[in-house]
């Protein structure tokens, strides 16, 4: 298990590397430069700011420059926020864009595999028809339109939750559903035919002819293989939780990290791009790594045939 | 001799889009104390069915009990609560199934799977429950089985497999074990040490078997009695010397005639049974062997026979058994030199 999690980093740490270096040469490419009203500028000044920022050095150069920050946990100022550290501003937008997310994923995940497990075990029967209406529901709604809607009537209309901006855990409740909804129906639709197919296993009517009680039969035998594929959409959906949340900041207005990465590829903002899509890609490949981990502990097979001598 | 399960007159059906699909229609048999006794019949004859309804494993619906019942120590199974029979199963009556590569669970530990039922029905704490799993495992020829406990299905080979699906039958010393069709998954060599390896624990333990198969080959080998089933119905049952010795049935002789002989020079042809069976969705009145035997007469398409008894021991549904029958001789092939 320690060789399979040690492999499993060390990847981790050459993809990061790979999407570091990417992301650089592509900002490069990008038209123009991070200065406002550069025409406007008189020479020399222009001249010194791309001096103070280093620029004019040749590109391998600032290449070297970036990693080595990068490498200590630098990902250096904001061009267009005066003064302002481009990890001071993760720090302050993150956490409100986390706990949206993170709140989404444990709801959709907790909700999504009720459903799906009722819905396999009452096949043909009502609730697994309104856990499939569910699942309709918010795979072809988007979230924006979710999230406008939740405003417009929960917020507004009725009054029941504060309508925007980050003031109490109340503000959290409707951007946090508007995300999870789609995890709901992703994560019960895996759930209910995954379980349909271990249900009928060979090895369920093994446990079942031990006399074990359905309950065991259902929680012990069957859940642990049916979470499997769950398991492994749960770190797409974690990333697509992510992206969506820079929408579902705009309309709730919450001060969280998406609002900074929109405005600075509008503005150019060289160590703002890089700054946030490195620390998005930590994010996105740590969630990966940590759905590895569990696989392993979850499915044995897994384990095994990666830590091989 | 003690009755251990006595099955009376068992019909069991399916629901299905198409009607009632009858897959058991009217089967009788016992099982005595310390007896192994083959169903034996080709594919789709019911003979899984039966063992599955005496576990009451079908699953309902689609499939239920229309009549009959399975008597086991004195008690109808028939009628039991899914309560009632989950003290029975793995306890009283434990099964195998066909393929050992499918029926462990995956994501388990072996000795997770052994243990469970001990604990479920043995009152054991987990330390002994792991002790008896380790002498289990050694009963059934698992070498090093400190070690082997801790590993997962997948890192037993075929064979090995089946080794650990027999210990978690037998944990419990069952008073039935079910084997359905224990040895078609496993190569020949596998099969034969799986076969030894029941009869020697069926003398350990003390438990009656119920060995379903198409292996007419492990039936010699293991069976003290044998039932021939054909369309859902009991149509041949004796012992074995009887059944390969003295078949009745044209559908028995079939099937020893299509069985590879040692005893046999090279030129013999294996005969096949031509046709197939009927559909059980619409059974014939008959007879459903009428339509592929080669001795048919008017009578058997049209009425069903009555089970005769050749000895106490041996009884078949045939015609042919009846006094105004022609004198029809067993094919060279199905005739066994005593």
């Amino acid at each position: 298990m320690l060789k399979y999690t040690l492999k499993r980093l060390s990847y981790m740490v050459v993809t990061l590397w790979i999407i570091a270096t990417v992301t650089f040469f592509l900002m490069h490419l990008l038209p123009g430069t991070p200065l406002k009203n550069e025409e406007k500028l008189p020479e020399h000044i222009k001249e010194q700011i791309m001096e103070k920022y280093g620029l004019n050095d040749p590109l391998p150069v600032q290449y070297l420059n970036f990693m080595g920050g990068l490498v200590q946990g630098d990902l250096g100022a904001s061009y267009t926020q005066d003064g302002r550290e481009v990890s001071g501003m993760i720090a302050e937008g993150f956490p409100v864009s986390a706990f949206i997310g993170g709140q989404a994923v444990v709801f959709g995940s907790i909700v999504g595999l009720l459903l799906g497990l009722i819905a396999a075990l009452k096949r043909g029967t009502w609730m697994d028809n309104l856990s499939t209406m569910i699942a309709v529901f918010g795979i072809s709604i988007p979230n924006f339109v979710l999230g406008a809607l939740l405003a417009y009537f929960v917020g507004v209309k009725w009054g029941i939750l504060p309508v925007a901006l980050w003031e109490s855990y109340a503000s959290s409740i409707m951007p946090s559903f508007a995300l999870a909804l789609v995890v709901v129906a992703i994560i019960s639709r895996y759930i209910r035919t995954e379980m349909v197919e271990v249900l009928d296993a060979e090895y369920m009517k093994t446990a079942k002819a031990k006399g074990l009680p359905r309950r065991t039969v259902v929680f012990r035998h069957a859940l642990r293989n049916a979470l499997i594929p769950a398991i492994t959409i749960l770190g797409p959906l974690t990333v697509n939780i992510i992206t969506g949340s820079l929408v579902i900041e705009q309309i709730f207005a919450l001060p969280g990290i998406g609002e900074y990465f929109v405005k600075s590829i509008v503005n150019n903002d060289y160590t703002m791009i890089t700054g946030i899509t490195i620390f998005y890609s930590i994010l996105i490949v740590s969630v990966i790594f940590i759905v590895d981990i569990l696989y392993g502990i979850i499915d044995p097979r897994i384990r095994l045939s990666g830590a091989k001598e | 001799m003690t009755k251990v399960l006595d099955v009376k007159d068992l019909h069991v059906s399916f629901n299905t889009f198409n009607g009632e699909v009858q897959a058991v229609r009217g089967v009788t048999f016992d099982v005595t104390k310390g007896e192994t006794v083959a169903i034996v019949g080709e594919s789709g004859c019911g003979k899984s069915v039966t063992s599955q309804t005496i576990m009451r494993l079908i699953p309902n619906p689609p499939g239920f009990i229309k009549e009959g019942q399975i008597v086991f120590e004195g008690q109808d199974l028939a009628q039991y609560s899914e309560k009632q029979m989950e003290k029975v199963r793995g306890n009283d009556i434990a099964m195998i199934f066909q393929d050992p590569m499918t029926s462990l669970n995956p994501t388990m530990t072996v000795g997770r799977q052994i243990t469970e039922g001990l604990i479920q029905h043995q009152n054991m704490s987990k330390q002994e429950a792991h002790e008896k799993a380790i002498e289990m495992l050694r009963l059934v020829g698992i070498p090093s089985p400190e070690s082997r406990i801790k590993q997962y299905p997948h890192q037993f080979s075929g064979g090995m497999r089946q080794r650990a699906m027999i210990a978690i039958a037998l944990a419990c010393q069952p008073k039935l074990l079910i084997a359905d069709e224990p040895t078609t998954a496993l190569d020949v060599t596998i099969q034969a040490q799986i076969i030894d390896l029941m009869k020697d624990l069926q003398n350990k333990i003390d438990t009656s078997i119920i060995l379903i198969t198409h292996d007419l080959g492990v039936v010699a080998d293991i069976a003290d009695r044998v039932v021939v089933m054909y369309a859902g119905k009991v149509i041949e049952t004796g012992k074995l010397d009887e059944i390969f010795y003295q078949p009745k049935h044209p559908y028995t002789w079939g099937l020893l005639a299509s069985m590879p002989r040692l005893d046999q020079d090279d030129n013999t042809e294996l005969l096949p049974i031509p046709g197939s069976p009927p559909n059980l969705l619409n059974p014939p009145p008959g007879c459903p062997f009428a339509a592929r035997c080669p001795h048919a007469m008017k009578v058997c398409t049209e009425q069903m026979p009555e089970t005769t008894e050749v000895s106490t021991t041996h009884q078949v549904a045939c015609w042919l058994d009846h006094p105004l029958a022609p004198d029809v001789k067993p094919p060279a092939g199905a005739v066994r030199g005593e």
